[in-house]
């Protein structure tokens, strides 16, 4: 007889479990998501990818229908055991690099992701030697602009504030 | 001098560019699948749901695919140049209905007519993600040896049909 | 009838423009004062009749005149009357229109506060900026013409949910002061060329004018983060959008240019650069207002577009850019040199300031348009996203805020280096050792985090280090250094918002039927249930959820979701507790079976400082405008006169 007092708790426990949701009996909110490890995960990768139907959105914020069907294709090859790399490669192959937010290294984007880096090297260097001319240039100019330039500075205002 | 045109060039190749950038339309996605095979599925006939399509059947002929819906308001705009296009029977053209009530898909065919050879019906859209399907309606163009050769997004227009579809059938046809 | 009173103003503003764009200009060339007198009557004359269109707009779209193409595509007849206002400059030719109403707005105040300016200068600025008036008045009148009528009336197709927002009354306005008073510089700029007049008066008249649209710039795209936070969904603050990047281009140059002014004006040194900056900033205003107008990029924000629109408005920012790049390229190397200053001093660094926000701009650009570049070229579409401009952004930005410590305390022409380092130490220190322990407070430690507070806090050390020198010393006041460094907070208390948010936001997705429960961070969430509300033009469902905290009530909230009668489209209005430490956020989702419903739920830590310390940087820029010495030079100046 004890040995059937236990699965009988233990279904009425499913059962209060499962039918707890649908009564108003005030409780612990449960995430919407099975598994909410897997669901910050999905989210996090989908942020990084873009919406096609939408104009300008990722596939973690978008409300559109294939925004929700990719989501859940993604989950489900989490669920899988499909690493993040191969659900990326999954969505290129069908999408092409578009889905990507961050836009893969390759030599067509070598502009973009070195560009920001060599303009800043480019400007420094530039504004270095520039600054070495501008130096010597200046020490051979006549004494008057140098005159000139501390009349300017005192019918200014003061030095040495900005 | 020569320093201060640097700005000057730099803004000339942008209004080159921004003006091409005006003839292009951002969010038309080029796919990736032109010139591998058409993935394959194998999905319930909207005229016959215990029979199944797939594509290898298709082998040894060029067909049209098309992605629509009935819920798709521009679908309508291309039922007529399908229409036509299939009466003309220069190539066939099998539709698959996108997340779609199959009931509804068929009231479409009825009162409107049927370009389609065959219908397949994917209900929840995995077949159209496989294809890269992100807004319908979609044309593919599939080859004898079941390589997808083009692909068109949104309506199909007599223009569209005469300039980019038809010669291409042609070619592959030969 | 007024609708045809606006098109006939419209008219005529344009002709005036075209009289107060050439007569003046050709005036000052051949020194013909009658010629340059017509600048300050035709300017405000031209003003008037753009304001009289603008009100005839805004009185059709308020009467609700649905025979108006404009107010038919953009209003509803249930639109709510405030909406309705919003409207006027929600559509594209409605928003065209405001453009050129707030040019004339800035030309009629550069009339006002000119009796300092020499005659000739005075009619070169005027005439310039009416040049860029006739330019969207002739766009307006040939493509957009916000008056076009109706074969008939019938109801509109509403405005846009996403601007029926009370924010939206306001942030467009200030987004274009800011924008197009970027135009008052570039007049500035294109008249030193021209005259070849660029000396440390020119700096002095046309600071103030950059300082104001950069203030007003900056509560605009504070103004459109908040917005987005709010408006568009999960509570992001700012997304890499086209339209964005649109706007933080020429805000960062516009930076870089309050900063290089600053030289020239103090030590005349970078005339061709700040004059190209000056060219820069507006030309950037005039690139974002293609980039959103013409569709070329997709964006979230980007409405009615129309490729026609494109190619004129691209064909107007080639000839006026165009133009003064080419005026600049062929006059910038008469400008001279300016004062001698070492490899270390304040002028360096500022010049350093200028190179990383330039290269910021530069990147800001690349990534926005690369997308574009490879199309156009065939070489296949990708999407440059938040990722890419994280991953740029941030290393540039870093040395520009530890530099923004440092510049103040420099000295111009040289600085002495051990000195400066002996008076910076103590504080450099307290900001390492409080950075590295901050972090702790709020949860486990991260050294971005740290990172974050160390640039906030070296800036509000180096804050207090600078005014505690200005007050010890005799000098008196100065709104110019106290609203320089009020800006300087100002960014500080951003990066804490950002720093903070980024790393310490927390989020639950919960299924909730009525009782239930959610505690996040030590805020228990109790679900009330949904109840049907009907708004004036749409209907819709809101929640109750009373948040409590240690069994206190906290406050309750009210996550709608709603679906506007017109497009038929759900949207979700959030519902936010703000807090200076914390925000509480909340949106409905779903509706789930057995009436539970999905509800997102955020915590966000130190969000609001993002648009506070952006608050901070607009009220330092607007009280260094009231600085005496601006006011002391037009005595000089009428004195002189």
């Amino acid at each position: 007889m004890r040995l059937n007092i236990k699965p009988a708790l233990r279904a009425g426990m499913v059962a209060l479990v499962l039918w707890l949701p649908l009564a108003a009996i005030a409780g612990e909110a449960v995430p919407v998501a099975q598994d909410p490890v897997l669901e910050q995960r999905m989210i996090a990768l989908s942020e990084d990818l873009r919406c096609l139907v939408c104009q300008n959105e990722s596939l973690a914020g978008s409300r559109a229908d294939l925004a929700q069907d990719l989501r859940q294709e993604i989950r489900e090859q989490m669920r899988a055991g499909k690493s993040d790399k191969e659900v990326v490669s999954y969505l290129t192959q069908r999408y092409g690099d578009f889905v990507l937010y961050k836009p893969p290294l390759k030599p067509l984007t070598w502009l973009l992701w070195f560009g920001p880096f060599a303009l800043l090297i480019g400007a420094a260097g530039g504004f270095y030697f520039y600054l070495k001319r501008r130096g010597t240039r200046l020490a051979s100019e006549t004494l008057s602009a140098e005159e000139k330039q501390r009349v300017e500075a005192l019918l200014g205002s003061n030095g040495n504030e900005s | 001098m020569k320093r201060f045109m640097i700005p000057l060039g730099i803004f000339i190749v942008l209004v080159i560019f921004l003006g091409i950038g005006l003839k292009l339309d951002p969010r038309e996605v080029p796919s990736p699948l032109i010139g591998k095979p058409a993935p394959a599925f194998s999905l319930a006939l909207l005229s016959d749901p215990a029979r199944q399509l797939s594509p290898a059947e298709l082998r040894g002929k060029v067909w049209l695919f098309n992605v629509w819906a009935s819920w798709c308001a521009s679908c309508r705009q291309e039922h007529d140049v399908l229409l036509d296009l299939s009466k003309k029977g220069i190539v066939p053209i099998y539709g698959m209905d996108y997340k779609d009530q199959p009931a509804d898909a068929q009231a479409v065919l009825n009162s409107y007519g049927n370009p389609y050879t065959e219908t397949v019906v994917d209900r929840d859209g995995r077949a159209g993600i496989n294809y890269g399907v992100y807004g319908v309606p979609e044309t593919y163009l599939i080859d004898k040896n079941g390589i997808i050769r083009m692909k068109h997004t949104g309506p199909v227009t007599p223009e569209v049909l005469e300039r980019k579809i038809l010669p291409l059938v042609k070619e592959l046809q030969q | 009838m007024i609708p045809e009173l606006g098109h006939f103003s419209l008219i005529l503003a344009l002709l005036l423009a075209l009289v107060q764009g050439v007569l003046p200009l050709v005036g000052a060339a051949r020194n013909n004062a009658a010629w340059m007198a017509v600048a300050r009557p035709a300017a405000r004359a031209q003003f008037l009749f753009v304001a009289i269109a603008f009100g005839a707009l805004a009185y059709s779209f308020l009467s609700g005149d649905f025979s108006v193409v404009n107010v038919t595509r953009n209003s509803h007849s249930r639109l709510p009357e405030i909406y309705r206002l919003t409207a006027t400059w929600g559509s594209h030719e409605g928003s065209m229109l405001l453009w050129t109403f707030i040019l004339g707005l800035w030309t009629v105040a550069v009339t006002l506060f000119s009796r300092h300016l020499p005659e000739d200068m005075l009619a070169r600025v005027v005439g310039v900026m009416g040049l860029v008036s006739f330019g969207f008045l002739l766009f307006m009148l040939a493509t957009s013409n916000p008056f076009l009528r109706m074969p008939m009336a019938m109801d509109g197709s509403d405005l846009n949910p996403l601007l029926q927002d009370p924010g939206m009354v306001v942030h467009p306005p200030i987004l274009y002061m800011g924008y197009v008073g970027f135009s008052v510089a570039f007049a500035f700029a294109i008249t030193a060329l021209l005259s070849g007049k660029l000396d440390a008066s020119w700096a002095r008249w046309s600071r103030p004018w950059t300082t104001a649209a950069w203030s007003f710039l900056t509560i605009g795209i504070m103004m459109g983060s908040w917005w987005a936070y709010y408006e568009l969904g999960w509570g992001g603050w700012w997304f890499w959008d086209p339209v964005e990047n649109a706007s933080l281009m020429p805000w960062l140059v516009g930076t870089a240019l309050i900063h290089s002014l600053a030289v020239t004006e103090k030590r005349g040194s970078f005339k061709a650069w700040t004059v190209f900056l000056a060219i820069g900033a507006f030309s950037l205003s005039l690139l974002g207002t293609f980039l959103v107008r013409s569709g070329v990029l997709s964006s979230v924000h980007s409405f009615a577009t129309d490729p026609t629109r494109g190619l004129f408005i691209l064909i107007f920012l080639a000839v006026v850019i165009g133009g003064s790049l080419l005026l600049f390229a062929m006059r910038a190397s008469q400008v001279g040199l300016g004062g001698r200053f070492a490899l270390i001093s304040r002028e360096s660094f500022l010049l350093v300031n200028n190179i990383l926000l330039l290269t910021a701009t530069g990147s800001v650009l690349l990534g926005t348009l690369y997308p574009l570049f490879l199309d156009a070229l065939g070489l296949g579409k990708i999407s440059v996203g938040p990722p890419y401009f994280n991953s740029v952004f941030v290393p540039l930005v870093t040395p520009l805020i530890f530099l923004a410590g440092i510049g103040p305390l420099a000295r111009w022409k040289q600085v002495n280096v051990p000195e400066l380092a002996n008076r910076l130490k103590w504080g450099f220190g307290a900001s390492v050792v409080a950075a590295l322990l901050l972090p702790f407070t709020q949860g486990d430690w991260q050294p971005l985090v740290s990172l974050g507070c160390l640039l906030s806090l070296w800036i509000a050390v180096t804050v207090a280090i600078s005014v505690r020198a200005r007050l010890r010393s005799s000098s008196g006041w100065s709104a110019n250094f106290y609203g320089m460094n009020l800006a300087h907070l100002g960014v500080a208390v951003t990066v804490i918002g950002v720093t903070m948010v980024s790393s310490y936001q927390t989020e639950r997705n919960m299924r909730m039927a009525v009782g239930d429960t959610v505690t996040l961070q030590g805020y228990t969430f109790r679900f009330g249930g949904v109840e049907d509300i009907v708004g004036p033009n749409y209907k819709g469902s809101r929640g109750t959820l009373e948040v409590s905290r240690n069994g206190k009530p906290v406050s309750t909230m009210y996550p709608e979701k709603r679906i506007y009668v017109a497009s038929g489209m759900p949207f979700t209005e959030s519902a936010i507790d703000y807090g200076l430490t914390r925000d509480l956020y909340t949106a409905l989702g779903e509706s789930l079976d057995g009436g539970a419903w999905s509800v997102r739920l955020f915590h966000k830590p130190f969000v609001v400082w993002i648009w506070i310390g952006a608050v901070l940087m607009a009220l330092g820029g607007f009280m260094a405008i009231t600085d005496r010495r601006y006011r002391a030079s037009r005595k000089q100046g009428r004195a002189a006169a």
